[in-house]
């Protein structure tokens, strides 16, 4: 089996002033290359630790991370990065933004190559003729889109996405979903996907991954059928609603395990 | 009228404006100039000291420039090591306060002993230590509330500790820094004028305004403040123009 992220046996405990926190005990995920995990469980259960593991930013306790067939150690610059908060640097324009990892990453393109990457990127999410405003100017929908375009400049094999729609309303992420389906079918790439919307996670992902409450491990994992391009209309099919169901029950089930507090991490 | 001559004139006028209501009140009141000089006492005053004026003007203000430099430079380094140390930003936070608390009036007496005749150095020194304070604190909030994310992103990079700085943390903090710096410019003149005042050595426009009490003329005293006011307006006015160049970006077009 040909598994890019392989997160196996995974344990991570915060230390905190009352003791160890335990928030994730026995995570299991593997994403076969070109898959996407989409990742839900209730609030506060450790899923955005689990991103900062994948990304190498941080080492799990006990437990191992691999990333195409190698044990994550540190940070890589084969991760692509996208948070809910878009965090474009606003002395640059959005031109700039998106070229931001080229400057960090090692790159044979030229500079004029980049320029042509990045504006490349922002005409596939929408944003041409944005280039050279500064994030202030763009609303929060066009913020993400131009964030998303930063974590693809540098082709990353992984893109890890940590609710990266979660402060837009309804109808600016029913637009994102598409424009990720559009991203995927040109920049293909492995993503993890972290999210708190089960219709999300559904209509991106082809599996999902329950975590139960705190400290999480991996509840129960759906296969999404059907995957690739699709249009919302795919929401309300009756498959559609089964998935659905079967997902708020097993998120009923984590939160009765180890119930937490309401509201958004 | 165009923004540019809107953004000369108006504020001229303001001035112009100002200058009248002091001559009027002067006049209105009737009051003698070793009460209330008035505008149009101190022009005699220009005239007859403007050697004066240019040679000490310029003595207060190269040392104000060098002591605000001094405390950009150790402001900055403090304020670092405070927002990237949460140890250091706790050991040191007390002691800067208490150090911001003495009334720099008491120090001068002090630096004047310790450094007899040093007069450069000890005005220096004081426009120095009165100023750096809130570039100090302005660098460490700045650095320290830096949300992870920002860090994050260049992080999951590989980018080291210093790349993080020069890309994100030091762009990030200009703003509050620039806005810092505007205090500290008015604080570093306070900081030379006490030292000229205080411990007078026959340098800059605070031995003018001692030499001119000692001497009875008001009208020269009035003009002394004015002269400072002028090269505080100047000095201020630096700054606005530099942070326009470097941090112009954190301002929001209205609306």
């Amino acid at each position: 089996m040909n598994n890019l992220i392989e997160i196996k046996g995974v344990r991570h405990a915060y230390t905190t002033a009352d003791g160890p926190l335990p928030v994730l005990d026995g995570l299991e995920i593997a994403v076969p290359e070109g898959g996407f995990v989409a990742v839900v469980g209730p609030s506060g259960c450790g899923k955005s630790t689990l991103t900062r593991l994948v990304a190498g930013l941080m080492m799990p306790d006990v437990g191992e991370v691999w990333l195409h067939g190698e044990r994550v150690k540190g940070p890589r610059s084969t991760v692509g990065m996208a948070f809910q908060n878009p965090v474009l640097l606003e002395w640059r324009t959005i031109l700039q933004n998106v070229m931001l990892p080229l400057e960090i990453v090692p790159t044979k393109l030229s500079r004029k190559e980049q320029k042509e990457r990045a504006r490349y990127l922002l005409a596939l999410v929408g944003l041409e003729g944005f280039e050279d405003k500064r994030p202030s100017e763009l609303s929060g929908g066009m913020r993400q889109r131009a964030s998303l375009c930063r974590s693809l400049v540098h082709k990353p094999e992984v893109l890890i996405l940590d609710e990266p729609f979660g402060a837009l309303d309804a109808f600016t992420r029913e637009d994102l979903w598409q424009t990720m389906h559009k991203v995927k079918e040109a920049e293909p790439f492995t993503g993890v996907l972290i999210t708190h919307d089960l219709r999300e996670s559904i209509f991106l992902a082809d599996q999902v991954v329950v975590l139960s409450g705190r400290p999480a491990r991996t509840q129960y994992v759906l296969d999404v059928p059907n995957t690739g391009p699709r249009d919302l209309e795919h929401l309300y099919t009756p498959e559609a609603a089964e998935m659905l169901a079967v997902l708020r029950h097993q998120i009923e089930v984590a939160q009765g395990r180890a119930p937490v507090e309401e509201g958004v991490a | 009228m165009n923004p540019g001559l809107r953004k000369f004139f108006v504020p001229v006028l303001a001035v112009v404006i100002f200058l009248i209501l002091w001559e009027a009140l002067v006049w209105v009141m009737g009051w003698p100039n070793y009460k209330m000089a008035s505008p149009s006492d101190l022009v005699p005053a220009y005239a007859k000291y403007w050697n004066l004026f240019f040679i000490m003007g310029w003595q207060t203000l190269w040392r104000t420039v060098v002591g605000l430099v001094l405390a950009i430079i150790v402001g900055v380094g403090i304020g670092m090591v405070m927002g990237f140390s949460r140890t250091m930003r706790e050991a040191l936070y007390p002691l800067l306060v208490g150090f911001n608390a003495i009334p720099k009036a008491t120090v001068v007496p002090i630096v004047a002993l310790m450094f007899v005749g040093a007069h450069d150095f000890n005005t220096v020194l004081i426009a120095f230590m009165i100023s750096f304070f809130p570039i100090a604190v302005s660098i460490s909030i700045g650095l320290s509330t830096l949300e992870p994310e920002y860090r994050d992103i260049l992080r999951a990079l590989g980018a080291s500790q210093a790349t993080i700085f020069w890309k994100i943390a030091l762009p990030k903090t200009l703003p509050e820094f620039f806005g810092a710096l505007k205090v500290a410019v008015t604080l570093a003149f306070i900081g030379t004028n006490l030292m000229e005042i205080v411990s007078p050595h026959g340098r800059g426009l605070g031995a003018l305004f001692d030499s001119a009490k000692t001497n009875s003329d008001y009208p020269l005293m009035f003009a002394v403040l004015i002269a400072l006011a002028g090269l505080g307006i100047l000095l201020y006015y630096i700054v606005v123009w530099l942070e326009n160049t470097f941090a112009g970006w954190a301002e929001r077009q209205p609306g």
